[in-house]
């Protein structure tokens, strides 16, 4: 069984997937990347098919998977390049995606990644102020009991 | 009427065989010049069909000839297995309806890309799924 090869790019996994996938190869992908995850720290996937030429419902359900389990682990997954034959076929087919964040090319992907981390980073520090501020000022809700 | 050529059968073993029943179909779809929407429509149904024929089935075989007829060219592809059989059509066909852990869009969602759709089956005896797609 061939597999799909995963990158480290920065805080983000890059997935380009060039080979007619079978299923084994998209369960071991599913299981690569939820690894990946969690031993690079990644925040972001990029999984770009540009050069899929069919989605059926299998692998569709693949990119749902990808998606929530890397939400799970603190990351977030954008689906790149989707041809629109493609497209036009998995709306026909009764597969919606909702729940995947797609982009039409790497670049743009690649930008959302960038912005969800940004917005992430921000509220991450409003979070650590809130909890400075009645540690500073000797109040709190512990404190006052 | 309606005249074939180019009979090709290939068997359905493993997931690498699903993979050559979908080069298979896309090759035969681009020589008769289907559009390219329409050559993945027709790819991704025979995929569906092909890894039903696989889990479902157990096993069996993808035959795909070129039909011609008043002029217009078409692929049919006939995935035939001697399974279990399936009981209730109607429910097998219906959006979402699984018996195992699949999503359930595989046989109504190839219904909808094609053009011509049959199933023949018989409990106990297999199921043969029958697909054509046509130039327009
Ligand atoms: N070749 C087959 N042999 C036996 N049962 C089948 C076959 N193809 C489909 N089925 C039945 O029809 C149901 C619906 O098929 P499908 O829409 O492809 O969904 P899924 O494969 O995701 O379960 C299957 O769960 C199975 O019970
Ligand atoms: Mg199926």
């Amino acid at each position: 069984m061939e597999r799909v090869p995963v990158l480290s790019l920065g805080d983000a996994l890059l997935v380009s997937i060039q080979i007619d996938l079978q299923d084994n190869t998209v369960l071991a992908l599913q299981e690569d990347l939820a690894e990946r995850i969690v031993s690079t720290g990644a925040r972001g996937v990029l999984i770009d098919i540009s050069a899929v030429d069919i989605v059926d419902s299998f692998i569709g359900r693949m990119f749902a998977s990808i998606a929530a389990l890397s939400r799970l682990l603190d990351a977030e997954t954008v689906v790149v390049g989707m041809r629109p034959a493609v497209a036009i076929t998995l709306v026909e087919l009764g597969l919606s995606l909702a729940g995947v964040r797609t982009a039409l090319d790497v670049e743009r992907g690649m930008k959302i990644l960038r912005a969800l981390s940004d917005r992430r980073e921000v509220r991450q520090a409003d979070e650590a102020d809130a909890d400075l501020v009645p540690v500073a000022e000797g109040g709190g809700p512990a404190a006052g009991a | 009427m309606t005249t074939s050529t180019g009979v090709e059968e290939l068997p359905i073993r493993t997931g690498d065989d699903v993979v050559r029943v979908r080069q298979l179909v896309r090759a035969r779809a681009q020589e008769v010049r289907l559009s390219l929407v329409d050559q993945t429509k027709l790819v991704t149904a025979a995929s569906e069909l092909a890894r039903n024929t696989l889990v479902h089935g157990g096993s069996g075989t993808a035959t795909v000839e070129t039909l011609s007829r008043d002029g217009r060219s078409g692929i049919r592809a006939v995935f035939a297995d001697e399974g279990p059989g399936i009981p209730d059509v109607d429910q097998a066909l219906t959006p979402g309806w699984t018996s195992g852990s699949g999503l359930g869009l595989g046989l109504s969602g190839a219904r909808k890309l094609v053009d011509e759709f049959a199933i023949d089956t018989a409990v106990g005896r297999g199921t043969t799924v029958t697909v054509v797609k046509w130039t327009r």
